[in-house]
């Protein structure tokens, strides 16, 4: 067998950790019993190499065949010849310790594997992996062999890509860098410099004054008054975002400006060129693969690894969300399963080149022996959708759409006007003031928008593969596969695919596996779902209960509980008077609570100053009744309950005042509240006595009462309805979203928190107005009267607001 | 005024369509022929001086008592207490019946020089009366002398402080009773009979107890057992409470006792057709039905609630009588039966009920689905005496929307206790042994109940055992139009219409079943031989 010669070989490789590479080192295990693997791994911040190799190469179901086969010997048999060289493709020298440079110059082949292999990678860092990796291997093993006088001959393979061959079409022939006329010549170390000076430019330009200010009402928007700290993290990351986002744009212009589809398919371009241009006296080859899926054959039909190109297209496509996509019908589409590029590898690795005749470069593509043309590939998946739909949340099956191969730019201008249409709904829609299943709508439209944007992507980065007309040949891999014996069992040859049975029974199910969507009309799955959730936050294991109380327990804010408590002592004509001026000031106290709910408080607790702190507080016990008691969700109430009976602590944190929650000592174990100063002749004095306990003081109440109480937070569950809660929220195991606003609907959708919809009891007593009502007046006349008033009043303030 | 007695319709072709109690609404419902409505008597004649007959029955004591003149001294503690919001149904047009009894017995007081006079609202476990129903039970001028001093108070059954333990009865049942009415000199109880099963012993016995004491009558075994309690002298509820209030008095506790009655004028004009006999109905009656219904038809709920609350009915004082509890009692429970008792023929396989809007527990409130069924099975089903309407293993169909809402002040322990305890079972002895102490000792319970308008917390199993006799009793309950989650968590079965229920009910009372039907307004209580 051909593999024999592996025999004893020390082979070193890099990239192991990805898809190829994984599939790589499993095979070369499988078929030689000899040859011992020197896997290049970057150490992680908290993981070494070789713990790498265990959990992420190793663990993975890619050995699943090897381990039966080893059963408890797997251990001796496999992992004694697998050798961590821990260091960094990206770094110049690898960051190679010693011994493992010495290592590395002991090695009879190199395979490179290591790539960028994501279309959207930015500019810089593809260059650093994909064009100057595999220099940087090559120098590292030279560097090493003059440094322990190792003059052993070695074999270096470069894994690289078909699509090197940029926008040629017809046949490609499997050429020699920088020996196409077709391809430009490009100043490779200029595109160097450009990529590294590109990140200094766009960190710079990203801390100007109007960028800053930019991600700032960018976080503001997103999560409202969620307190300072919350939103600097998340300015900072909208700005990292915004670098990251420029690189890759920067690095597709560039890319499709000198005739390459990306800074993938550019920088591996570029990388080969640099590569060709170092090799002095070492053997090499360059194996370029096209689109590579899952496997044929081996390790078992269907091993897959991560979510690569074809795979998220897919997935949307069977959800109906993807409508429509770009391609030519009658074009190839270029998938090879990744058990063929890895016995091409395997076989290159093998093969002996005493006479220096063997091809340099082979192409691992299927378009010239087996073409999967595109319009075939559509047809396979439609019906296989169509005959195993995936489900939607209600149980019901998803009828997949039926494409019409539009051109690219058309399917990308509509998206685009999508996107525009669904930005401008959102931002006018997300300023009226809804909670809960009325804020769903909005949280959907959010949703819908980031749907059509990851399209948006996917059309604008794999659109040019789908539309791609070069066919490439493979009379290289042909004259490898002349060399095999009877016995091989190496899988070369693209004609053993066969395409039905290829996507419709090994591809598609494993990926539908994969993606771990609804393939059965099932129970309602967010049903299941919050149900599950339901009996997680509920289970004796959680340690507390922290409620936020507006909103969350009660329906009111704290201008009710001052309404009320200031027209108790009112008459008529005053009370009007008092509610004319609350209503006057609706607006700008609505603002400035959206801005900063800390300095709000403060503002209007000013309000109280020269009120009589033991008239208030004789008033607290009425207050229960008629504020706290009528205005609660009663679900809510009794959730407090069901968490003090299961043993877990209550704390109720919440920006109203002291003597206002102070009949909620019962419902709670602990209360933390806002406290107002008090002078010497027992009046208020309008000033707080503590810091508000809103935003992200929260957390550090928490934190202090979890630690006195020895309680552990991770175990603990969080109630509230707004971003501004934020830091309460995400300081616990188990949040709770009650009655969300649009954004933190949309947040809690995202990160898969429970969402609790609760009410105020139906048909319960209607305070239409929060004014104290002495007479609890019965008269219906007088109700509907105030109901009049009210819808009134809504309406102007919904005005305002919108505005 | 001439009232004609109450008396049983047999149903034939050219009976019209029968009113019919629906909740917040009624409907009009063509019985099959062959059924029976029973009708009540109308509305007796009432007195024509009644704060003259007031002032006699105060002088004229019945049984061994003294005139309460005579009972009064300056340096005395006087103790007023009274029954609350529950009594009458609906709220009476002022003046209530308690405003001019106790006007009448303050005004011998202050003729007495009696200085220490404390007015107690009897709430036993009910909720705390609110400040308008105070005032509208006892008038603005005995409000405004007494509420700003804190002499007028509402019974806490839960405050140890406020509480005298005097020992057990000889059956082992605790007294334990209101201290400041233990400590006076002389409680005078001033209630209002609207039905047979108040007043008496139950006044003092009940009202100003505590749960210690309350748990030894009002429980399964004693509502199983009092059939029916509209009946004093085969009802254990009855009986016990006779017991404590006998040994109140061998405790040297000094009641006096007034009670008074009502005649069943229970609606105002404008609903004056919910009284009549259909075939009576004159064209305004008529255009009375159509007009009211179709308002309520189309009226958001919080508005028909709160039109139905408003309602204050005309009904006046039949009589009045003072003096020694038991010997006043039975006076005022002839009277009461005078008003209400019709004589039926026979029990029929089928009793309809058409439940209305108020119950006792629900007044200026929400009718939820546990007071729907203590209405149904614990009130209108016990309005015999003799024998029930129904046979046994009948069925009894009720019509109520049974809308799934709680009032959330006034009935909190009625939510969980709807959501926790009737989810697992509707057996009432399970419900009284494993869930009972834990709901009536909750501390959020207890703290509602004393400081804001709530229940105790125990009060919705009494609601339960309330019917626990019925329940023992029926073969099948069916609810016509309800909310099909809440008449399915009561355990009832759910009907769209009265036919639909007929059907229902054939597989347990045969296809050919006798039905009766018992119209409401007014209330009556059917002596069935």
């Amino acid at each position: 067998m051909i593999t024999d010669n592996l025999n004893n070989k020390k082979i070193a490789i890099t990239g192991s950790t990805g898809f190829l590479g994984t599939a790589l080192v499993e095979r070369l295990l499988h078929l030689n019993e000899t040859c011992e693997l020197f896997l290049l791994v970057r150490p992680g911040q908290r993981i070494s190499s070789k713990d790498r190799i265990t959990k992420e190469i190793l663990k993975n179901d890619c050995f699943s065949i090897l381990k039966e086969i080893h059963k408890e010997n797997f251990e001796q048999a496999v992992t004694s010849r697998i050798h961590a060289l821990s260091g960094d493709v990206s770094t110049d020298g690898l960051g190679l310790s010693e011994d493992d440079q010495q290592q590395l110059a002991d090695c009879d082949i190199i395979i490179h594997s290591a790539a960028a292999v994501s279309f959207d990678a930015p500019l810089d860092q593809a260059v650093e992996i994909n064009l100057l990796g595999p220099t940087r291997v090559l120098t590292a093993l030279k560097n090493a062999k003059d440094k322990f006088n190792n003059d052993k001959q070695v074999h270096f393979v470069a894994v690289s890509t078909a699509y090197v061959s940029g926008g040629l079409r017809g046949l490609v022939k499997e050429s020699m860098p920088n020996t196409d006329p077709n391809l430009l010549e490009v100043d490779i170390k200029g595109e160097i410099d450009f990529a590294r000076n590109l990140r200094k430019d766009l960190e710079l330009q990203s801390r100007s004054q109007h960028k800053i200010a930019e991600f700032e009402k960018e976080a503001k928007h997103q999560l409202g008054a969620a307190g300072k700290p919350i939103i600097a993290k998340k300015s900072e990351g909208l700005r990292q975002d915004w670098i990251k986002h420029s690189m890759v744009q920067s690095g597709i212009k560039r890319a499709q400006m000198l005739g390459w589809p990306d800074a993938y398919a550019f920088t591996k371009c570029l990388g080969e060129r640099l590569l060709t241009s170092n090799i002095t006296s070492e053997r090499f080859t360059i194996v370029r693969p096209s689109i590579i899926e899952s496997s044929l054959k081996y390790p078992y039909p269907g091993w897959i690894r991560g979510f690569r190109m074809a795979e998220p297209i897919i997935i949307s496509y069977a959800k109906g969300l993807l409508k429509e996509f770009p391609g030519v019908p009658e074009g190839t589409i270029d998938v090879i399963p990744v058990d063929i590029v890895v016995d091409n590898i395997v076989a290159v690795c093998s093969s002996i080149d005493s006479d220096n005749t063997l091809p340099k470069v082979i192409h691992c593509a299927s378009g010239h022996r087996n073409p999967l043309k595109y319009g075939m590939l559509v047809q396979l998946v439609q019906e296989y959708f169509t005959e195993n739909p995936l489900y939607d949340s209600k149980g019901q099956p998803i009828v997949v759409p039926k494409w019409s191969f539009p051109g690219r730019g058309r399917v990308q201008g509509q998206l685009h006007k999508t996107v525009k249409v669904l930005t401008k709904a959102e931002k006018l829609l997300g300023g009226i003031p809804v909670r809960g299943h009325k804020a769903q709508f909005i949280s959907e439209l959010e949703e819908k928008k980031s749907l059509t944007e990851r399209a948006l992507s996917y059309v604008e980065l794999y659109g040019a593969y789908t539309e791609t007309e070069a066919i490439f040949a493979v009379e290289n891999l042909l004259l490898l596969k002349s060399a095999l014996g009877q016995s091989d069992p190496l899988l070369l040859d693209p004609t053993e695919i066969d395409w039905n049975y290829y996507v419709q029974q090994v591809h598609l199910p494993s990926i539908i596996k994969h993606a771990r969507v609804k393939t059965a009309p099932t129970k309602k799955d967010s049903q299941t779902r919050s149900s599950k959730a339901l009996k997680q936050i509920l289970s004796d294991q959680r340690q507390m209960a922290v409620f936020d109380l507006e909103n969350t327990l009660i329906a009111s804010n704290v201008v009710d509980a001052y309404a009320w408590l200031a027209t108790r002592h009112l008459d008529g004509f005053q009370k009007a008077k008092l509610v004319a001026n609350l209503v006057k000031s609706a607006k700008s106290l609505y603002v400035q609570d959206k801005k900063d709910r800390s300095d709000f408080l403060r503002y209007f607790y000013r309000n109280y100053q020269d009120a009589l702190q033991g008239q208030l507080r004789s008033d607290s016990v009425e207050l229960l009744t008629d504020f706290l008691i009528k205005r609660s969700f009663p679900q809510g109430i009794a959730r407090v309950r069901a968490h003090r009976q299961l043993g877990h602590k209550t704390l109720l944190i919440t920006g109203a005042l002291d003597f206002i929650v102070e009949p909620f000592k019962h419902l709670f174990d602990e209360i933390v509240s806002t406290t107002l100063s008090v002078n010497g002749s027992g009046a208020f004095t309008g000033e707080l006595e503590n810091l508000p306990p809103v935003g992200e003081v929260r957390a550090q109440i928490m934190a202090d009462y979890a630690k006195a109480n020895n309680i552990n937070l991770k175990e603990s569950v969080a109630y509230a309805d707004s971003t501004s809660d934020l830091s309460m929220l995400e300081a616990v195991g188990f949040p709770v979203a009650v009655n969300p606003e649009p954004k933190l609907y949309t947040l809690a959708n995202k990160r898969g928190w429970h969402i609790e919809s609760w009410s105020k009891a139906p048909h319960g007593p209607k305070s239409i107005l929060p004014v104290y009502n002495s007479k609890s007046s019965n008269s219906p006349f007088v109700q509907t009267f105030e109901s009049v008033r009210d819808a009134f009043v809504n309406s102007i303030n919904y005005i305002k607001e919108s505005k | 005024m001439k009232s004609r007695p109450g008396f049983v319709l047999e149903v034939d072709k050219s009976t019209p369509p029968i009113l019919v109690w629906h909740g917040e609404g009624f409907k009009l419902q063509k019985m099959p022929t062959d059924s029976r409505v029973l009708y009540p008597k109308e509305p007796i004649a009432p007195l024509e001086d009644p704060d003259g007959a007031i002032t006699h029955a105060l002088d004229n004591p019945i049984g061994d008592s003294k005139p309460l003149r005579d009972l009064l001294f300056p340096s005395m503690k006087l103790t007023i207490a009274f029954d609350d919001v529950s009594l009458p149904l609906p709220a009476m047009e002022a003046p209530d019946n308690r405003q001019r009894v106790i006007e009448a017995v303050l005004n011998l007081a202050a003729e007495k020089h009696v200085e220490d006079v404390v007015l107690i609202a009897a709430l036993a476990l009910h909720r705390r009366m609110t400040d308008a129903e105070l005032k509208h039970c006892l008038g603005e001028r005995i409000y405004n002398s007494f509420a700003p001093h804190g002499l007028l108070m509402q019974h806490d059954a839960e405050d140890p402080t406020n509480l005298t333990y005097l020992g057990k009865t000889d059956k082992g049942e605790d007294v334990e009773i209101n201290k400041r009415a233990a400590d006076s000199d002389l409680i005078v109880y001033v209630n209002i009979n609207l039905v047979a099963m108040d007043g008496g012993h139950k006044s003092v016995a009940t009202g100003l107890s505590s749960y210690k004491s309350i748990r030894h009558h009002h429980n399964v075994a004693t509502m199983q057992h009092s059939r029916s309690f509209m009946d004093q002298s085969k009802s254990e509820l009855h009986s016990s409470n006779w017991r404590i209030g006998r040994f109140l008095a061998k405790e040297g506790i000094k009641i006096f006792q007034i009670e008074t009655t009502l005649n069943t004028n229970t609606f105002p004009k404008q609903f004056s057709f919910l009284q009549k006999r259909e075939w009576e109905w004159t064209l305004k009656d008529r255009i009375g039905f159509s007009s009211v219904s179709k308002a309520l038809e189309f009226a958001p709920d919080n508005i028909k609630t709160s039109i139905f609350n408003s309602i204050k009915a005309p009904h006046k004082l039949t009589s009045v009588q003072a003096g020694e509890v038991e010997a006043v009692h039975k006076v005022t429970t002839d009277h009461v039966y005078h008003q209400q008792l019709v004589q039926v023929e026979g029990q029929s396989d089928i009793l309809s009920l058409g439940l209305p809007y108020i119950s006792p527990y629900n007044v200026n409130s929400i009718m939820n689905p546990i007071l729907v069924a203590c209405l149904g099975l614990g009130y209108f089903f016990n309005l015999y005496k003799g024998k029930p309407l129904v046979k046994k293993g009948g069925v009894v169909i009720m019509s109520h929307p049974t809308p799934l809402a709680f009032h959330p002040v006034h009935h909190p322990s009625y939510i969980d206790f709807f959501d926790q305890v009737l989810s697992e079972t509707t057996d009432p002895l399970e419900i009284q042994a494993n869930y009972e102490q834990k709901f009536a000792e909750d501390p959020w319970y207890r703290h509602l109940y004393r400081t804001s308008n709530a229940y105790h917390g125990v009060h919705p199993f009494y609601m339960w055992y309330w019917c626990a006799h019925a329940l023992d009793y029926v073969g099948k309950v069916i609810i016509v139009g309800g909310n099909y989650k809440a008449v399915k968590r009561l355990g009832f079965l759910s009907a769209s219409t009265f036919n639909d229920a007929l059907e229902m009910a054939h597989d347990t009372v045969g296809s050919h079943p006798s039905i009766t039907h018992f119209h409401v307004p007014p209330l009556a209580i059917a002596e069935v031989n």
